[in-house]
């Protein structure tokens, strides 16, 4: 039998059928929505009279619009935004769909919740009207983000027309150096492959380092894949993912365990599997990483200047450099903020929050920063309250919120004013990204903490803080 | 010939590299449960000042470029977001057809469904055209034919590629969701199978949607 990539087993074993050379009807484990991509492929539904084929596969959440503040009953004061939450609800009712709706206490980000209930599995495709459904490969899960129409054809046949990616593998080996985390290498290899580094690939991860990394930084790693261009990441499961989603699928049956641990041994790449591109990275040489500009690739060590462009990349770098209001050969650090904020789908988990409080313990936001945490999902907020991080966040001055997307992409009341400097724990620096003329500088949950603490840009390291 | 084989009109250079979908469509503009009246937001910040006065200065802005058909991007055009609001808009915006040397993998998907071009070249010929549009006084004009597969602008004629699938999407305006359902009996069999040797898989969501207990993490 040919040698396979963990990626073509994925896609073989949901191919419902091939259509051509490129394209295959590709099966949908689980379909999650959010309020925002889903609607007018609901009413694409509607007015045709089709069905959703099966609603037993499919969730939603209220996610990107949701306001934060810290109210005990949360109401979206925008009309627009309000209707989108009620139409999804609307929509979910009719064709029988689970929803985590506004003020459900386990309400959160659909990448947050989905798995920490234990709904992705290894093996499993997952599609979302999102980008960053990429996240699931850290459970060995082929995850990818779709647009609305075919957020409607999953919805119509539990299918998708989908166009195969290539493979690329990107080996890493060596121990995260003290302070550094998954962002940072994350952030290091999008600097190092570019933007669209890895468009048309899904990326296997794989190394020492890897195996190595709890499942939550495996989240944080494959959810930044995507702004590489990655169609997905993927890292093969092991022990520990395993007992992850064991510990959470409840629903498993003890024969279900058996069988299904039967499967998920197989699912690896096989040894002489080929690539058709492999990258090798170092752990030993990640730093504290922090983005300058306006892609996720413009990023350097906080101990790094700000590069000077090379002929081809003049125009973009001065453009983002003009945004940022930066120029070249600066040192980032020591740059003052404005705004600190900690959470997203690319960080807004339990451990991403003990870390921001070993940096916090005993400290106080600086004077000059407004500083917020967002955690991922209501559980994650009830986990943090009963650990006492969410008390540690509050008396050091951090604003202790309510679940959402909320800052990441500012679709929610929550938008920075033009030239505030915010440091950042999520996954894009885009022009406007957090409000039009904002500057978001992308880094680790424990380097936003210390930029909060200090109210500058900061070497987490200076701050005397061990990640062991 | 048919119309829907040939886009032919004005093209605007915009070669901006990595213009993503929260700048082709920002997030203001996301709060919609239909598709309507996103021309509004369609490079809002490129368009308009902090203000949200016109700038007279930006390409699509000026009134040479008032009936601009296609777009003359950088690479990597439309990445980030899933966002297909940013292609509703384009389109609403007169726009019929993107070259670039690249595109974002689930704008490309997007732009493609729903019948706005996303053209391949390579950078050099992206490169060439932006040049004979910025070396005229007046907007150059481009010309694609779907069916042959042929760009021609000004002095150049290229060929370009794009999958039997997509071209015949062009051509023939395939119900994608209808084509699928055609597959309805393959699906549901494929299903039960599926199920048979991975059980944990069915009803996934809503099973664990029902047994939810604040979970300890």
């Amino acid at each position: 039998m040919k040698s396979k990539t963990l990626y073509r087993k994925l896609v073989d074993s949901n191919t419902v059928a091939v259509l051509d050379a490129q394209n295959v009807l590709l099966f949908c484990d689980l379909h999650l929505m959010n309020e925002y991509t889903s609607p007018q492929a609901f009413t694409g539904l509607n007015v045709l009279d089709r069905k959703v084929a099966m609603p037993g596969q499919s969730v939603a959440t209220v996610s990107h619009i949701i306001p934060t503040s810290p109210d005990a009953h949360r109401v979206i004061q925008d009309p627009s935004s309000a209707l989108q939450a009620r139409n999804l609800k609307h929509n979910c009712e009719r064709h029988e769909i689970p929803l985590f709706d506004t003020n459900d206490e386990l309400q959160g980000i659909e990448h947050i919740i989905a798995p920490e209930h234990g709904m992705i599995r290894p093996g499993m495709v997952v599609m979302c009207g999102d980008s960053h459904t990429t996240t699931y490969g850290a459970l060995g899960a082929l995850g990818f983000g779709i647009g609305t129409s075919e957020v409607e054809h999953v919805l119509a046949t539990q299918t998708l027309v989908y166009r195969l990616a290539q493979d690329m593998r990107i080996h890493v080996d060596g121990k995260l150096p003290v302070g550094t985390t998954s962002k940072d290498l994350i952030l290091m290899i999008i600097s190092k492959i570019g933007a669209q580094g890895a468009r048309g690939f899904v990326v296997e991860f794989c190394g020492n380092t890897i195996d190595d990394m709890s499942i939550e930084s495996r989240f944080t790693l494959c959810n930044m894949a995507v702004e590489a261009g990655a169609r997905g990441a993927l890292i093969a499961p092991d022990d520990k993912a395993i007992e992850y989603v064991f510990a959470r699928a409840t629903d498993m049956t003890l024969d279900h365990r058996e069988k299904a641990l039967e499967y998920w041994e197989t699912l690896r790449s096989d040894m002489d599997a080929e690539f058709e591109m492999k990258y090798k990275f170092d752990a030993r040489e990640v730093a504290p990483y922090v983005t300058w500009g306006t892609s996720p690739d413009q990023a350097i060590p906080v101990t790094g200047c700000v590069p000077v462009a090379d002929e081809w990349q003049r125009e973009s770098t001065e453009k983002a450099l003009n945004y940022t209001w930066l120029k070249e050969n600066m040192t980032l650090e020591g740059l003052p903020v404005q705004h600190v904020f900690i959470g997203s789908c690319t960080n807004g988990r339990i451990e991403d929050l003990r870390e921001v409080a070993s940096v916090v313990r005993g400290r106080r936001v600086n004077s000059r920063v407004r500083a917020m945490v967002v955690p991922g999902s209501g559980a994650v907020r009830a986990q943090a309250e009963s650990e006492g991080i969410a008390r540690i966040l509050k008396e050091a001055g951090f604003e202790w919120r309510k679940p959402g997307c909320s800052m990441c992409l500012a679709m929610n009341d929550d938008v920075l004013e033009p030239g505030i400097r915010c440091a950042s724990t999520t996954n894009r620096n885009f022009e406007g990204r957090q409000g039009r003329g904002a500057i978001t500088h992308l880094m680790s949950p424990a380097m936003a903490a210390a930029a909060a603490i200090t109210g500058h840009i900061t070497d987490v390291r200076k701050l005397g803080v061990s990640n062991d | 010939m048919t119309d829907s084989s040939l886009i032919s009109g004005i093209a605007a250079p915009l070669g901006i590299a990595n213009l993503d979908t929260d700048q082709i469509m920002p997030k203001q503009f996301l709060r919609g449960i239909d598709k309507s009246g996103l021309d509004q937001g369609v490079l809002w910040d490129l368009r308009h000042d902090k203000r949200g006065q016109i700038l007279a200065d930006f390409v699509l802005n000026m009134p040479e470029y008032a009936d601009t058909k296609i777009l003359l991007a950088g690479p990597n055009f439309g990445c980030g977001s899933s966002r297909e609001h940013a292609v509703w808009g384009l389109q609403q915006f007169g726009i019929q057809a993107v070259i670039a040397s690249s595109f974002g993998e689930i704008f490309y998907s997007n732009a493609m469904n729903n019948g706005l071009l996303a053209l391949i070249l390579p950078q050099k010929d992206v490169d060439k055209m932006m040049h004979q549009s910025s070396d005229n006084s007046i907007p150059l004009k481009i010309e694609i034919n779907i069916r042959t597969l042929e760009i021609h602008s000004s002095n150049i004629t290229l060929s370009f590629n794009m999958s039997d699938r997509h071209q015949r999407m062009f051509l023939e305006g395939l119900d994608m969701i209808g084509a699928s359902l055609k597959f309805k009996e393959d699906i549901t069999a494929f299903s039960h199978r599926h199920w048979a040797q991975q059980p944990w898989v069915r009803d996934v969501a809503a099973r664990t949607k029902l047994n939810l207990i604040l979970p300890s993490l």
